[in-house]
């Protein structure tokens, strides 16, 4: 059903890869500039004198610029460059609009711009991972909804006859974030940018967390999920594993992600029966994420050698790695003994991030290696540099993971420790001393990963190059669409 | 279209097919968790712990000024700490407008769990009541520095004050930033009455007095007073009894 016999370079006409190609690079640029700020947070909290008493680069501020330039710019790019191609691949007729797909690329990108011209200023709602203004409130919906409706209209007049299961998770995503993103910003303007959310105390902090969750469950999760059902597949030349496991891990994923926000907040003032519930559906969500992961890895069965000399493959397999250690993980953490433990703790940012770091980021990297080749019609400038990159994102991943571990785990016991006498054994500011070297070792091992994502973007731009100079793209692009 | 031409076998198929049925049952099959976990989190009595022991909340939160001014700029208080919970006055919404620019959110929660360690570091378990006025709600998430629940009184203003501008000054092992800028700019009173008027009508209970006063209130004043006011005041609005079970 795929347009695999027609030639390679009439595609460019058929399709629009244009937008696909914009935003694929950009989103390459954005992982140096996030893991950049993620890389400098992490040295103000090994070397505080690293803040240099400026309010624009103080950690407070510059946390929301590293959450919304990952998540948003880089995390957005990624999807965004992805659903427009492989929804036009899986359904084999051009975007909707093309007009409509550049203002959500100038869209998307003007509200970076403005986040970054904003957050440093300290102009936020102070929500986490919402922290963006009213007024790039207001934008991200009308681009967001012209994505969607875009995505939603090319589905419609698809040649194929079933909606592939790709497509299924990004319109999941889609819906959701719509939901998320309208309910939890509502607040009352007082300014340009300033406002107070209409939600106070335990109903605000119950929304944020259905929304902070979610926008790891659909936004990072959903989407990329998306992005591995339709990538894993074709790198590796086979189907998917399994149909029927497909159907349950999407049906189970959308019913039961929702859910899960209220363990953010077990023990606090939300009420029990909230936080046990969020608790509860979280446990069970191992079963549909380690259906979604063996179904992702399956579709290699019969050629597992291809990963020895597939660098590409690589990432995508090592990404559902960690997307299996992960959802593993989270619903442990989601238990209230272990809560109890681990909350307010580094545990969490470190699991964030082998999330962030090894399924999110790996996936993107697995999907944009694969479509430089395809937008470019050319061989990637190095794939030497790829192998570079696949070490030093997973050991940098590794080393960050671990040392939020060993410091999570240790402050919570830090905290709760007694003496002989039965008074506390430490006061607070002996936890944070006891922090420093996995500190200083979380920013090396961001660095490592730093370092790999720079490597990426030379690698990118040089086949940009390699393509505008070998012609191979002008060559693709100047051939008369078949009739 | 393609829709015709497939007869679907079943409501999964159904859905594979028609793009608009997949639509509506996602909206619907995507809307459960949060209308079960959020509504009645509004309407349910038992969420706020005030319901059952209306002290907790100041009973004269809008009839009365919390505070007034004379030309002087002399204050006099109609609420004492312990009177209950209640709205910030206009130099604590100053205070906590920059606790919000300056993201103290993302290092300092205000949340204190029901464990006995928590109780001993920080005082007495935080109660949803204690939140009802915090638009958006200051919880937190991490603690890379210590609770500020009910930090409130335990230091000095001017303890405050030299910690702010240069935590390590006071705290050698402290990874906090200096915020020295705070000394630097003064608040502006029309600029915070318009913040209470927005908050008013999130369904802050704040009479006009408390509005009007607000320039009057922070004459003078400069951000490091408002911030340390907003940090003097946390914790002590509700004098909580230890021999009450607030929460089941």
């Amino acid at each position: 059903m795929e347009a695999s016999l027609e030639p390679k370079s009439s595609l460019e006409q058929k399709y629009n890869f244009e937008i696909v190609r914009w935003f694929t690079v950009m989103a390459v640029v954005y992982l140096v500039l996030g893991a950049a700020v993620g890389v400098y947070i992490a040295s103000e909290l090994a070397w505080p004198f690293l803040n240099f008493d400026s309010p624009y680069i103080s950690f407070g501020r510059l946390r929301p610029v590293h959450t919304n330039t990952v998540i948003f710019a880089f995390g957005g790019c990624t999807l965004m460059a992805t659903a427009f191609y492989s929804v036009q691949r899986t359904c084999g007729v051009r975007l909707w609009s093309d007009k409509w797909a550049r203002f959500t690329f100038w869209g998307w990108n003007a509200v970076i711009l403005l986040a970054v011209l904003t957050l440093p200023f300290g102009l936020t709602q102070s929500k986490e991972y919402a922290e963006l203004e009213w007024p790039i409130d207001i934008l991200i919906a009308v681009v967001w909804l012209a994505f969607t409706i875009n995505f939603i209209m090319t589905i419609a007049k698809r040649k194929t006859s079933h909606i592939y299961v790709s497509n299924w998770f990004f319109l999941g995503m889609m819906v959701m974030i719509v939901y998320l993103h309208v309910v939890n910003s509502l607040a009352i303007p007082v300014g340009l940018f300033k406002s107070y959310s209409i939600f106070s105390g335990v109903q605000d902090a119950m929304i944020q967390w259905w929304w902070g969750h979610n926008a790891v469950g659909f936004y990072l999760t959903a989407g990329f999920l998306g992005i591995m059902y339709y990538f894993v597949p074709k790198q590796a030349g086979r189907p998917v594993y399994s149909y029927r496991l497909s159907v349950i891990h999407f049906w189970s994923l959308m019913f039961g992600y929702v859910w899960l926000g209220a363990h953010h907040l077990q023990y606090t003032a939300l009420p029990d029966w909230t936080g046990s519930l969020g608790a509860a559906v979280s446990i069970a969500m191992i079963i549909p994420s380690w259906g979604g992961a063996v179904n992702g890895m399956m579709t290699l069965s019969g050629a597992w050698d291809r990963l020895r000399t597939d660098y590409v493959l690589r990432f995508l397999i090592i990404a559902l790695a960690f997307y299996a250690m992960s959802t593993f993980e989270g619903p442990v953490m989601a238990l209230k003994t272990v809560n109890a433990l681990s909350h307010y703790t580094d545990w969490t940012i470190g699991h964030v991030h082998s999330g962030a770091l090894g399924w999110v980021a790996g996936i993107s990297i697995g999907a944009i290696y694969h479509l430089m080749t395809r937008l470019y019609h050319t061989e990637m400038f190095s794939v030497r540099l790829i192998n570079f990159h696949f070490w030093t994102a997973t050991i940098g991943t590794v080393i960050y993971i671990v040392a939020m571990w060993v410091s999570g785990i240790m402050q919570g016991l830090m905290w709760r420790a007694y003496d002989e006498y039965g008074t506390l054994a430490y006061t607070f500011v002996e936890s944070v001393d006891a922090m420093h070297p996995y500190y200083a070792m979380r920013a090396i091992g961001g660095m490592i990963f730093l370092l790999g994502a720079v490597v990426m973007l030379f690698n990118v731009l040089m086949t940009v190059r390699k393509s505008v100079v070998s012609g191979s793209l002008a060559k693709a692009r100047a051939v008369p669409a078949a009739a | 279209m393609s829709e015709a031409k497939v007869k679907p076998k079943g409501f999964q198929e159904w859905m594979e097919i028609n793009i608009w049925a997949l639509l509506i049952v996602l909206g619907l099959v995507l809307s459960v968790g949060g209308l079960v976990e959020i509504v009645p989190l509004f309407f349910m009595k038992n969420t706020l712990e005030h319901t059952k022991f209306p002290e907790i909340v100041w009973d004269k939160s809008g009839r009365e000024p919390i505070v007034t001014v004379d030309e002087a700029g002399k204050t006099a208080w109609n609420w004492q700490p312990g009177d209950g919970v209640r709205p910030y006055t206009a130099v604590e919404v100053a205070g906590r407008d920059i606790f919000q620019r300056e993201g103290c959110y993302l290092c300092h929660s205000q949340m204190i769990r029901p464990f006995r360690d928590e109780k001993e570091r920080y005082g007495h378990y935080s109660l949803a009541s204690e939140s009802i006025f915090d638009h958006p709600f200051q919880w937190g998430s991490k603690r890379t520095g210590p609770d500020l629940a009910r930090v409130g009184g335990k230091y000095s203003d001017e303890w405050h004050r030299q910690h702010l501008r240069d935590p390590r000054a006071l705290v050698p092992e402290s990874v906090m930033p200096g915020y020295p800028w705070l000394d630097e700019s003064y608040v502006n009173g029309k600029s915070v009455r318009r913040h209470m008027k927005g908050l008013r009508l999130v369904g802050v209970p704040y009479s006009d007095a408390d509005v009007e006063s607000a320039p009057a209130l922070l004459e003078g004043k400069t951000e490091m007073d408002a911030l340390v006011a907003y940090l003097q005041v946390l914790g002590t609005m509700v004098k909580l009894d230890d021999s009450k079970a607030y929460r089941e």
